[in-house]
């Protein structure tokens, strides 16, 4: 039976977390001694029966009090600012990452790389290289979780959630669903494999996707007919969508909103929830006729239009 | 304090003297029909074991399939049936109303000098509501279970679980208006009901805490109810709130049910909380250390306790600047819970200190929950709770404080208000080891589970990846120890019914009213209400010394 006490190290941020977490735990084993060794002293010192003076001591209640409120206070906002400031790194993707994207379904993980690769209950990753991953669920909330890289996100249906890394150590690591999705549950795990940057390349290619994600995406986009009014000459009903992602979107309403995948994934969805200024209301939903899977490789598409 | 003489007046009537376990009679149809506050938490301890009996049971089964890697002793389903069974039975029917509802019902109207409680008549219905409750949860279990989990998250519970939800999820909605009528009930009590001279400032901790408790249980357990309905809607006829294929946010549901389920956490703390403020001064013979904060930290953490829930939720695409406010709002709230440890262990200071059974759970109780509270403040450190939450980690945690506090407080007052409950006192020797064996067992269950969860031990996972198992092992070998140490006590204050000493009005020569009445006490608790002169823990180590020198 293997013995481990600690999980490996294996992203950007692992080293950084632990050094808050033995911070945490010598934090707390020093109040522990001190509260558990006062105990123990008192408990032998004025056990009855024992000589001693028991005369009730003049203490300064008051300062005691304000003391032991105070210095506590003080140490834990130390230690909400350390938590909160690493958080903001691992919550906030750097914008020059690989972007992946993930689909969790019960009870599988599928993943879409943008050369077109796509895997089920793998993850293959070059190291040294900041990945962000774009999350969907096709049914119920799972979480994507990878221990050695310390990072966690619920992948949440009706939404797309992010979580990013930058894996340092070449490897296969545990890939778990953290979040309770029904019976098979513990069953949805797989492996992140983390491999030198060359190796990567000729992983993509061995894999020899017939086309790029962008390149379905097309395909997909003259399919369903969406090229009939978002593109070429026909552009007086819809927008024109070249150069659309990341932009600042002018809405009907007056409120201005950024393109990014989640206003895709909504404008395609339920169009009629936000109209782009100078527009009539007259895209169908296409709610029900598109997977999860094939929305994003719509916007693989659309991001990769431009102008 | 052994050689102390029973300090009852001696005179005896031909009959011997009636107490409110004969007075009024001993049918079954009287102990249904009574509105005796006494009756009804004793109806509350019977009902109470027998859910913790359910939800034990559910847990040796979890840790005996745990033992090993694979699933291979019970399906998935039936694993996660079996974990939601023993979370929804250990929460809803055990720890919530274990001290308040117990032990609650029965000193809270003896301790502020009270007949009874405010309302007699709504207290027997409290307990008819989470009886409904309970057994609508029975049928949902017998009648194929529940495998949403204690928490019900949408859209798997509204949309795509096969199980009896709605049943269970109504179990849950009835058995919360008990609640709400209890915490109505003691409110009342508390401000309506005290005895001539029980100022609010000369009212024993336990009031505080279970005041604070009740508050709570009136504000919360309604926010409860209708995210429940609304789940319950939406599963039924497709009301869309939360499932977003029906327009709706699962997220919401989160945000509701956490609203309820933190403040719920702290009605599975503060009361325990007040049953150690009771015993350590009494064991130490010494007035608490700092009487307001200890009962201000009550408030305090009820209050705080409200505005913390989203750290449940760091991970479930919440903003990161609510997740700022979240983490440093729950970072305040462990500043009471601190204060209250260090003003008890600040009591023992310059005392006579004795260890029987209660005082033993009661400084268990001390280490177990500053454990539990330390661990917390991981777990409010934003990017650590990343990592650990969903975990195993997260489960030690709540165990340390549901467990290692509540149950361990439950544990520690049933002892110390057995004697005035039964009218005997319970072997004190075998008491000191239960105590012994519960926090031995407790810990070596509980402990290997905050390094597995570092280690990535994600939680309800029926199968797990083999380099975890050791810590499963210790996990299981602990719980075994655990059952033990529980089971002993039910053997031996069974026994001290018909064989324990019987027990003198105030065996441990405590201060609160409750001891100033025969054990056990007639019908109205007191022949006439006693007058309060003085503030409450007045005990002088001296005299505890004088004890015991005879």
């Amino acid at each position: 039976m293997k013995f481990p006490v600690f999980p490996e190290q294996a992203s950007s941020v692992s080293r950084q977390i632990d050094l808050l977490y033995f911070a945490l735990i010598a934090v707390s084993a020093v109040m522990l001694a001190l509260i558990f060794l006062t105990i123990i002293y008192f408990v032998f010192k004025y056990r009855r029966g024992k000589m001693v003076d028991r005369t009730p001591a003049r203490l300064p209640e008051m300062k005691i009090e304000i003391a032991w409120t105070v210095l506590p206070l003080l140490l834990m906002m130390g230690m909400f600012a350390w938590g909160a400031d690493l958080y903001f790194k691992v919550e906030r993707p750097p914008p020059d990452a690989l972007e992946i994207n993930v689909i969790g379904k019960q009870w599988m993980w599928k993943v879409q790389h943008p050369e077109g690769n796509r895997e089920i209950n793998e993850l293959h990753v070059p190291a040294g290289r900041n990945v962000r991953l774009t999350m969907a669920s096709q049914d119920v909330i799972h979480s994507f979780f990878i221990p050695a890289f310390r990072t966690k996100q619920d992948v949440v249906p009706g939404r797309y959630t992010t979580e990013w890394f930058r894996a340092t150590k070449p490897g296969s690591y545990h890939l778990f669903c953290a979040e309770y999705c029904g019976t098979q549950h513990s069953g949805m795990i797989g492996r992140v494999v983390v491999m030198k940057p060359a190796e990567y390349q000729t992983w993509l290619t061995r894999g020899q996707p017939g086309s790029t994600l962008a390149q379905a995406g097309e395909k997909l986009f003259r399919d369903l007919g969406c090229s009939g009014c978002h593109m070429g000459s026909s552009i007086v009903r819809a927008p024109p969508l070249e150069g659309l992602y990341g932009k600042p979107v002018p809405l009907q309403s007056g409120q201005i909103v950024i393109a990014d995948e989640g206003y895709i994934r909504d404008s395609i969805l339920l169009p009629n929830s936000q109209i782009s200024a100078g527009y009539e209301a007259v895209m169908p939903s296409f709610q029900g006729h598109i997977s999860e899977e094939q929305l994003l490789e719509l916007i693989a598409y659309i991001k990769s239009l431009r102008r | 304090m052994k050689t102390l003489a029973p300090p009852t007046p001696i005179t005896r009537p031909t009959k011997p003297p009636q107490n409110y376990l004969t007075e009024g009679g001993t049918t079954l149809k009287s102990w249904l029909l009574t509105t005796d506050h006494k009756r009804i938490g004793l109806l509350y301890l019977y009902s109470i074991l027998f859910y913790f009996a359910i939800a034990a049971v559910a847990a040796a089964l979890i840790r005996i399939e745990l033992i090993t890697p694979p699933g291979d002793m019970v399906t998935s389903q039936t694993y996660n049936k079996l974990f939601t069974i023993h979370g929804v039975l250990m929460v809803w029917f055990f720890l919530i109303p274990s001290i308040p509802a117990v032990l609650g019902n029965f000193v809270i109207p003896m301790m502020i000098g009270a007949r009874d409680v405010a309302f007699p008549k709504l207290n027997l219905l409290s307990w008819y509501l989470f009886n409904a409750g309970g057994l609508l949860a029975l049928y949902a279990i017998i009648f194929g279970g529940v495998d949403t989990g204690w928490t019900f998250y949408t859209p798997y519970s509204s949309a795509y679980s096969n199980t009896h939800v709605v049943a269970m999820a109504a179990g849950v909605f009835i058995a919360g208006f008990g609640s709400i009528l209890t915490g109505l009930n003691f409110i009342i009590t508390v401000h309506k009901m005290r005895a001539p001279g029980m100022t609010w400032f000369r009212l024993p901790l336990f009031i505080w805490s279970l005041y604070a408790t009740s508050v709570i249980l009136v504000l919360a357990t309604p926010v409860l109810a209708m995210t429940l309905a609304l789940m319950a809607l939406e599963r039924i006829w497709g009301l869309g709130v939360f499932d977003p294929a029906l327009g709706g946010d699962p997220v919401l549901f989160q945000h509701l049910f956490w609203f309820y389920s933190h403040p719920a956490v702290y009605i599975m703390i503060l009361p325990g909380m007040g049953v150690i403020s009771e015993t350590i001064t009494c064991f130490s013979r010494k007035p608490i250390f700092g009487y307001y904060f200890v009962a201000f930290a009550s408030v305090a953490i009820a209050i705080l306790g409200f505005l913390v829930w989203g750290h449940h939720m760091f991970v479930s695409s919440q903003s990161v600047y609510a997740g700022f406010v979240f983490s440093i709002l729950s970072f305040l709230v462990a500043v009471p819970s601190a204060i209250k440890v260090f003003n008890w262990t600040m009591t023992l200071h310059r005392g006579s200190i004795s260890l029987e059974t209660p005082m033993l759970y009661a400084l268990g109780f001390i280490g177990l929950f500053t454990l539990g509270g330390l661990t917390g403040l991981f777990l409010a450190a934003l990017a650590v709770d990343v990592h650990v939450t969903d975990t195993y980690f997260v489960i030690a945690h709540f165990h340390y404080i549901m467990v290692g506090g509540m149950v361990t407080a439950f544990m520690g007052g049933l002892h110390y208000w057995w004697p005035k409950i039964s009218g005997r006192m319970y072997p004190e020797k075998l008491g000191q080891l239960a105590a012994l064996v519960t926090y031995i067992g407790f810990n070596l269950t509980f402990f290997p589970q905050f390094i597995m969860g570092y280690l990535g031990m994600p939680r309800r996972y029926h199968a797990y990846a083999p380099e975890f198992q050791i810590y499963h092992v210790l996990s299981t070998a602990g719980a075994s120890i655990l059952g033990a140490g529980y089971l002993l006590p039910l053997i031996y204050f069974i026994w001290s019914l018909k064989h324990g000493k019987k027990a003198p009005s105030n065996p441990w020569n405590a201060t609160g009213l409750e001891w100033q009445t025969p054990s056990p006490p007639p019908k109205h608790n007191f022949e006439e209400i006693p007058v309060v002169t003085r503030p409450p823990y007045q005990y002088s180590p001296q005299l505890g010394e004088a004890m015991e020198h005879g």
